[in-house]
């Protein structure tokens, strides 16, 4: 399964889509990226008159490219021979906050794997800038079933 | 390893995952995981992993659909043990 098949295997669509890219991706992890444009739903609110991408949005981020994205790729057998949909649910997570991220900021996220086993998927992912700069970094953890 | 031994480390590993304090303080061989001890799917893979860490033993699909209550699991652990 090839980066874009993943991609339109994603169980979102805008505006709640927050995958561009897949770089790279194997058993063991993922990378991906995700440019937010300036007209992003959530900068109306967060904050008054002053856009800065929510942490939740950044989790959110984290959580597509780095558990869902991989997830989808570890069962790429089972989706491609049945053609079924995987359903997920978003089960922990743990996350630390470094640096604010603005409108039009390009963010890559960083997957390893910790574990995929009895269907749940739980992976180290962190979030670097477009200067390398570490953004967030944490553990999030997910349900995939077929 | 007995019965109680087991099930005074299985107490000790399932405690963070329960939402049912009720329940918990009750533990005994006949309690559910599910329906007396309130623990989610996620968790009770993570009580899956920690039973392994523990008693040193591998867990596979089949045994781990039938680890639901505290009696199941004894016998599972029971049985990989001497195996």
């Amino acid at each position: 399964m090839n980066q874009k098949q993943i991609i339109k295997n994603l169980p979102y669509q805008k505006p709640f889509l927050f995958v561009d890219e897949i770089t790279e991706i194997s058993e063991n992890g993922v990378t991906g990226n995700y440019t937010f444009k300036e007209n992003e739903f959530f900068y109306e609110g967060h904050f008054k008159d002053n856009p800065i991408t929510p942490g939740v949005i950044l989790t959110e981020t984290m959580a597509q490219i780095g558990v869902v994205c991989l997830g989808i790729y570890l069962l790429k057998d089972a989706i491609l021979s049945e053609g079924k949909t995987t359903k997920i649910a978003l089960t922990s997570n743990n996350i630390d906050f470094y640096l604010p991220v603005n409108p039009n900021e390009k963010v890559t996220v960083v997957s390893e794997r910790v574990y995929f086993r009895f269907n749940k998927l739980k992976c180290n992912v962190k979030m670097i800038n477009s200067k390398n700069e570490l953004v967030c970094r944490g553990t999030i953890a997910g349900m995939l079933v077929i | 390893m007995n019965k109680e031994q087991i099930i005074v480390k299985l107490t000790t590993i399932v405690k963070p995952y329960i939402q049912n304090e009720e329940g918990f303080k009750n533990m005994s061989e006949e309690t559910d995981f599910i329906n007396d001890l309130e623990i989610n799917s996620a968790n009770l893979v993570d009580i899956i992993l920690d039973v392994e860490d523990e008693f040193k033993i591998e867990i596979d699909n089949d045994s781990m659909e039938k680890m639901l209550s505290v009696k199941a699991t004894i016998e599972i652990i029971q049985t990989k043990m001497n195996a």
